[in-house]
C-alpha cells in the first residue's frame, strides 16, 4: 500500500468516485468527483491531534463496531494516505452546533469546514475495475440469529479480536464479556462522580454516607434540607453500586473464548442467497482457528462446512497440519439452528453425518465465514463504467479474455470478476495491468501508423 | 549518491522509534528507549513515531534528515525484510545516501517474543538500539550498480499458459522466444476434448497457437529444449537445442511455462487402460465418439491428498462434473455416480456446475479415504461417510480422477536457472501470497501448472499477468541493483577457490590469470556466505564489513 502511495508514477486518489468514463481505448476521459474530507490533504501531517481533541465518539467500523474512533478520523492507523476525513454525519460543526476543537488544535491548519467536493477530469488509456467485494450480512439469516446472540460473530469481526492492534489488542473476548466490562467502565465514572458528589455531605458532617444512611433509616426523615438531599443522593448511589459490584464480581469470572465453531458457507452455497462458492472462505476459517490455537494453545475449533475447500499450493497441506496440531476438527455438517444457554454460549444444532445423529453441542463463541458478495453498487458502477454484469452479481469477462470486460480498454481483476484468493487475485492483478498495457500500446501503434 | 560523506565530518545519528501501535509499545517502553537512545555517542535527534511506516512517519524522518542535516538514521521498529527498502530509500528522497541507513528490529525479535515482560523487553530493546547505533557510525555510503537490460524474453512451453505470456508480450511490444519441446504447440490441452462452456479445447488452443505463430517479433522452435542458461537479469544467454544443433540466444527475462502432466499410474485402484482410465483417458474417449458404458463411477482424488502426495490438484474435481455432464446429456438413462472426499468446485461458474449436474441426475457419494476403496471386476466397493455403511456401485467403467504432477523434465529445467521447486516438483514461487509469478531469482517467472494445477483460464490469466511483471523490468532504461554485493581484496586473495563453492548463485568466478577470486557484482544478491568462508578475510560484504560488525557486537 505504502509503495502505491509513494511510487513516482502512481496518483492516488482515494476518497473519490467515478461518475463517468467517455471516448474509447486508448483516449478515455475520466470524470471523478474528489469527495471533500473538510481537511486540506497538502496540510495535514496526519499527526491526529485532531482526533484526541475531538469530542465526538463514533462506532468505529474498521473494528467491526466493537471500538469507537472519533468523528474526525482515518479508516487505520497505517492508511494511505493518512490525510484525515470529518465524517459529516456526525461531527457537531456539521450538525449545527458549535465545536471547531479540531481546527484550534490543528498546527498545520489543514482543517476547512468550507471545503467543497471537487470535479475533475482525466485523460487515460485504459481503465482497471478492482472495487472488491462485500461481506454477506448474517441477520439475513434467521436461524442463525446473528442480531440476537452476542457471540456469534463473523469471520472479519473475528480477524479484527485476533489482531494485536484490534479492539482486544490480539486476546479472544466475547463480544457478550466486552459488553460487561464497557459497562463497568461507564458505571465506574459514575459510581466516581457520585461519590465525589457524597463526599461534599461526609465532610460537611463528618460521616460516612453510609453511617449516615443506616441512622437516617432507624431514626426516621432528617428534618434540615441539606440532609435530606444527602439522602436522595446516597439513595440514588446505592443501585448504581449494587450493579457495579455484582458485574465487577461476574467480571472476574471472564476469561477469553477457548471452544470455538466456524460455520461455514453463510451466504453462499445457499439458492436464497448466492448459489456461488465464495472460494476462500474454507482457508480464512483454518487460519483464524490456527491463529487463535497459537495465541492460546488450549483453544479448540471445530469447522462446519459441505466441503472443505483447500485447492491453492499448499493449502490442502495447511488444512492438514491444522487438523493435526492447532486443535481443529473438520466436521461435515450444515449447521441447522444457533440458540444459546443462560451464560450467553451459543448452542449449535446440527446433525453429525459421521454418527448419523443430531447433536446440540455448545460453545464459547461462533464464527460465520460470510459470503464474498457482489459490492453495494455494483450496478451503478457496471452504468457508469458501459460494461456488463454476469449472472452472479460481478463483472462479466469470457474465458478466453479471462479480465477483460465488455467494453474495450476496460479491464477487471479480484473480488469484482469473482470470488478468489489472495494468489489468484495477484495473479490477476498483473493480467489486468498487462491488458492495460496492451491496451495504451496498441492505441499508441495506432496514432503513430 | 547525492552528498557524499566526508570521514572527518561529525556523526549526526537520527533514532526513530516506533510503537508499532501497541505491537511494540503494547510490550515495552518505546518512550524510555527513545529517551536512552537521545544518549548514546553521535545521537543528536530522536523520535518516537506511532507508526514509523506511516506517510506520516516517513515525513519526519525526511524532515528530521533535512533540519537536522542527519547523516546516518537508525529505524527501530519492525523486520528489516518487509521494511528496510521502504526506509532506505525514503532517506534516499531526502538527500542521504541510502546506505547509511541502518535497521533494528524491535518487534520480531523484541516486543513478541518478551511479551509480558516489560522491563526485559525495554531493556532488550535498548542494546538492541545501542548496537544498531554503534553499526551505523561505521557505515559508509555505496553507489547503485547499473547494469544494460535486452528486449527480449524467453518463453519455455508453448501451452496455454507460455502462448498467452507470448501473445501478452508481443502485445507490449517486446520481442519473445518461445521454444516448445514436442513438435506441436498447445500442451495438455490438444489432448482434452471440451471445455467448462462446450467448446472443443484443441481449437480454441490452435486458434491462439495460429496467431501467436504469425505474429511479428515471436520466434517459435517447436521441437526445441535449453540445453543451458547462463547470465543474469537483464543478459540472460540461453543455449538452444533445435533440429540436432545447437545455438545461442540473449535475453532479457525468462518466462517458465513448461505445464504439469496427468498420474498416470498403472495398478493405482486398478488401473488397466480399458474398465479402469484416468479422466485424460477419458477425454479422448469423449472425443472418438459415444462412450460404450451405461454405469459408470468416478473416483476423486485418486493417487493425491494421500502421504505421498499431499496437495489437492485443484482442477480435477471440475473435470470430473464437466465429464459426468456430457455423458448425462449424450446418454440421459446413464448412471453416473462421483465418489469423493470434498467438491473443490469453487468461485461462482464452477459451483453452478454442480448445482447443474445434480439437475441433470448425476449422482455424488462422499467415501471415507481412510477406508480403502476397492474396484472390483464389475464394481466399486467403497465406505459411504455420510450413510456410515460400506456400499457396493455396480459398474462397467471406472474413472480415475488422477492429479496432474510435474513433468519429469522440469527438474532439469529448474537446475539450468537454478530455481527452486517445491516437495511435489512444482516451481517454487518468490512469495506464496504476494508474489506468485515471480521466482526470488530476479527476471525469471513462472505461470500455468509448472507452478500448481491451474485450470485453463488460470492458466491464461497467469500468462498475460506474467508479461506485466517483466515488462516492470524492460521497460525500464537500465537495471539498478543494490550495491550491497561482496567485494574482493585482489592484493591478498590467495585463489583457493573456497567462496565459489558456498555462492548459491554462482557469483564468483576464478581469473586463471591474476590468479584471484572474482566477484560479478549483477548475480550477487549479498547473501555473505563467502564473506564467512573466505580464510584470508579478502572477500568483504559491503555494509557489512567485519569492523562495522564488530563495533555492533561490542556495543553489547
Amino acid at each position: 500500500m505504502l509503495d502505491v502511495g509513494r511510487h513516482p508514477h502512481i496518483e492516488l486518489l482515494a476518497y473519490s468516485e467515478v461518475e463517468a468514463v467517455e471516448g474509447s481505448a486508448g483516449c478515455f476521459t475520466a470524470t471523478i468527483r474528489k469527495k471533500a474530507r473538510y481537511v486540506d490533504s497538502a496540510k495535514c501531517t496526519g499527526c491526529a491531534a485532531c482526533t484526541e481533541v475531538c469530542p465526538t465518539i463514533v462506532a468505529d467500523r474498521y473494528n467491526e463496531n466493537h471500538s469507537t474512533r472519533k468523528a474526525i478520523y482515518s479508516w487505520f492507523a497505517q492508511g494511505i494516505p493518512s490525510t484525515h476525513t470529518i465524517d459529516t454525519d456526525h461531527c457537531r460543526v456539521f450538525q449545527g452546533k458549535k465545536c471547531g476543537a479540531c481546527q484550534k488544535k490543528c498546527e498545520a491548519g489543514a482543517i476547512d469546514f468550507e471545503q467543497r467536493d471537487q470535479v475533475i477530469k482525466l485523460e487515460v488509456g485504459a481503465v482497471i475495475v478492482a472495487n472488491g467485494y462485500q461481506v454477506f450480512d448474517p441477520s439475513r439469516i434467521p436461524e442463525y440469529r446473528y442480531r440476537d446472540l452476542p457471540n456469534v460473530v463473523t469471520a472479519m469481526e473475528f480477524e479484527r479480536f485476533l489482531s494485536a492492534s484490534g479492539p482486544t489488542h490480539g486476546h479472544v473476548y466475547r463480544p457478550s464479556d466486552l459488553a460487561v466490562r464497557n459497562e463497568i467502565a461507564a458505571l465506574e465514572k459514575q459510581e466516581a462522580r457520585a461519590r465525589r458528589g457524597l463526599a461534599r455531605f461526609e465532610e460537611k458532617h463528618g460521616q460516612s454516607s453510609e453511617a449516615f444512611y443506616q441512622q437516617q433509616r432507624s431514626g426516621g426523615q432528617p428534618a434540615e434540607a441539606d440532609l435530606q438531599q444527602w439522602l436522595e443522593k446516597y439513595e440514588e448511589y446505592l443501585p448504581l453500586k449494587t450493579r457495579l459490584d455484582a458485574l465487577q464480581e461476574q467480571a472476574k469470572t471472564i476469561r477469553t473464548a477457548k471452544k470455538l465453531a466456524f460455520i461455514q458457507c453463510v451466504g453462499s452455497r445457499d439458492l436464497r442467497f448466492y448459489p456461488f462458492c465464495s472460494g476462500f472462505c474454507c482457508m480464512h476459517s483454518i487460519k483464524e482457528a490456527i491463529i487463535a490455537h497459537e495465541h492460546d494453545n488450549d483453544t479448540t475449533s471445530v469447522i462446519f462446512g459441505m466441503d472443505i475447500r483447500a485447492v491453492s499450493k499448499g493449502f490442502e497441506e495447511y488444512k492438514v497440519r491444522g487438523g493435526n496440531k492447532s486443535n481443529i476438527n473438520y466436521r461435515r455438517s450444515r449447521v441447522a439452528e444457533i440458540v444459546s444457554d443462560a451464560n450467553h454460549n451459543p448452542v449449535l444444532v446440527y446433525e453429525d453425518t459421521k454418527e448419523q445423529r443430531v447433536k446440540r453441542e455448545t460453545f464459547d463463541l461462533v464464527i460465520l465465514a460470510t459470503a464474498c458478495q457482489p459490492a453495494d453498487g455494483m450496478a451503478d458502477l457496471a452504468g457508469v463504467l458501459g460494461i456488463d454484469l454476469n449472472q452472479f452479481g460481478f463483472f462479466a469477462t469470457s474465458p478466453e479474455n479471462p479480465v477483460d470486460t465488455s467494453r474495450e480498454g476496460i479491464f477487471v481483476c479480484g473480488c469484482a470478476h469473482s470470488p478468489m484468493d489472495i494468489p489468484e487475485s495477484v495473479a490477476q492483478a498483473s493480467s489486468a495491468a498487462s491488458r492495460a498495457v496492451q491496451a495504451v500500446t496498441q492505441a499508441n501503434l495506432l496514432t503513430v501508423v | 549518491m547525492k552528498k557524499e560523506q566526508r570521514k572527518d565530518e561529525d556523526l549526526r545519528i537520527g533514532v526513530f522509534i516506533c510503537d508499532c501501535g501497541s505491537n511494540i509499545a503494547g510490550h515495552l517502553d518505546c518512550s524510555s528507549v527513545t529517551d536512552y537512545a537521545a544518549t548514546l555517542p553521535g545521537v543528536v535527534y530522536t523520535k518516537e513515531n506511532l507508526y514509523t511506516c506511516s506517510e506520516s512517519g516517513i515525513h519526519e524522518i525526511q524532515d528530521a534528515i533535512k533540519k537536522h542535516n542527519l547523516n546516518r538514521v537508525v529505524v527501530a521498529s519492525c523486520s528489516p525484510r518487509t521494511h528496510f527498502p521502504l526506509f532506505s530509500s525514503s532517506c534516499a528522497q531526502a538527500g542521504m545516501n541510502p546506505y547509511l541507513f541502518e535497521m533494528v528490529n524491535i518487534r520480531d525479535q523484541c516486543s513478541w517474543v518478551h511479551m509480558g515482560q516489560r522491563g526485559i523487553a525495554t531493556a532488550k530493546a535498548k542494546d538492541l538500539v545501542r548496537m544498531g547505533v554503534a553499526k551505523s557510525a561505521g557505515l559508509e555510503p555505496q553507489q547503485e550498480i547499473e547494469s544494460s537490460l535486452i528486449r527480449k524474453i524467453l518463453v519455455i512451453g508453448g501451452g496455454i499458459a507460455g502462448l498467452s505470456a507470448a501473445q501478452a508480450l508481443r502485445g507490449m511490444g517486446l520481442e519473445v522466444l518461445l521454444v516448445e519441446q514436442e513438435n506441436e504447440l498447445g500442451g495438455l490441452l490438444r489432448q482434452l476434448n471440451v471445455l467448462d462452456d462446450g467448446s472443443s479445447a484443441a481449437d480454441q488452443v490452435a486458434a491462439l497457437a495460429a496467431r501467436v505463430c504469425a505474429a511479428d517479433g515471436i520466434t517459435v522452435r517447436t521441437g526445441a529444449t535449453v540445453a543451458a542458461i547462463n547470465g543474469y537479469i537483464g543478459n540472460f544467454t540461453a543455449t538452444i537445442e533445435h533440429e540436432g544443433q545447437q545455438h545461442e540466444e540473449t535475453v532479457g527475462c525468462i518466462v517458465v511455462a513448461t505445464g504439469a502432466i496427468p498420474l498416470l499410474e498403472a495398478g493405482l485402484l486398478g488401473h488397466n487402460g480399458t474398465s479402469v482410465i484416468t479422466q485424460m483417458e477419458l477425454e479422448q474417449r469423449l472425443k472418438q465418439g459415444p462412450l460404450q458404458a451405461s454405469r459408470i463411477v468416478m473416483i476423486q482424488c485418486a493417487g493425491s491428498r494421500n502421504e505421498e502426495r499431499e496437495y489437492c490438484s485443484r482442477i480435477c474435481c471440475a473435470t470430473a462434473v464437466k465429464n459426468a455432464m456430457l455423458i448425462k446429456r449424450a446418454m440421459p438413462l446413464a448412471n453416473v455416480r462421483i465418489l469423493y472426499r470434498d467438491m473443490q468446485m469453487y468461485g461462482d461458474v464452477k459451483e453452478k456446475m454442480l448445482w447443474d449436474a445434480r439437475g441433470l441426475g448425476v449422482g455424488f457419494e462422499v467415501y471415507d479415504a481412510d477406508k480403502e476403496i476397492q474396484v472390483r471386476d464389475g464394481s466399486v466397493v467403497f465406505h459411504q461417510a455420510v450413510l456410515g455403511e460400506t456400499k457396493e456401485l455396480p459398474c462397467d467403467l471406472v474413472v480415475l480422477a488422477t492429479p496432474l504432477v510435474p513433468r519429469p523434465e522440469s527438474a532439469t529445467v529448474a537446475g539450468l536457472m537454478r530455481v527452486p521447486t517445491d516437495k511435489n516438483g512444482f516451481f517454487l514461487e518468490a512469495h506464496a501470497k504476494l508474489r506468485p509469478l515471480d521466482f526470488a531469482a530476479d527476471g525469471i517467472f513462472v505461470c500455468g501448472s509448472a507452478r500448481f494445477p491451474a485450470t485453463s483460464v488460470e492458466a491464461r490469466t497467469q500468462g498475460i499477468g506474467v508479461a506485466a511483471r517483466v515488462a516492470a523490468i524492460l521497460f525500464k532504461d537500465k537495471l539498478i541493483k543494490s550495491a550491497i554485493v561482496a567485494q574482493v581484496d585482489e592484493t591478498s586473495c590467495v585463489g583457493c577457490m573456497g567462496c565459489l563453492n558456498v555462492c548459491p548463485y554462482e557469483a564468483i568466478k576464478y581469473d586463471s590469470k591474476k590468479r584471484v577470486c572474482v566477484v560479478q557484482e549483477i548475480l550477487c544478491k549479498g547473501c555473505g556466505n563467502c564473506a564467512a568462508t573466505c580464510p584470508s578475510h579478502s572477500i568483504i560484504l559491503r555494509g557489512y564489513r567485519p569492523e562495522q560488525l564488530l563495533a555492533q557486537i561490542r556495543a553489547l
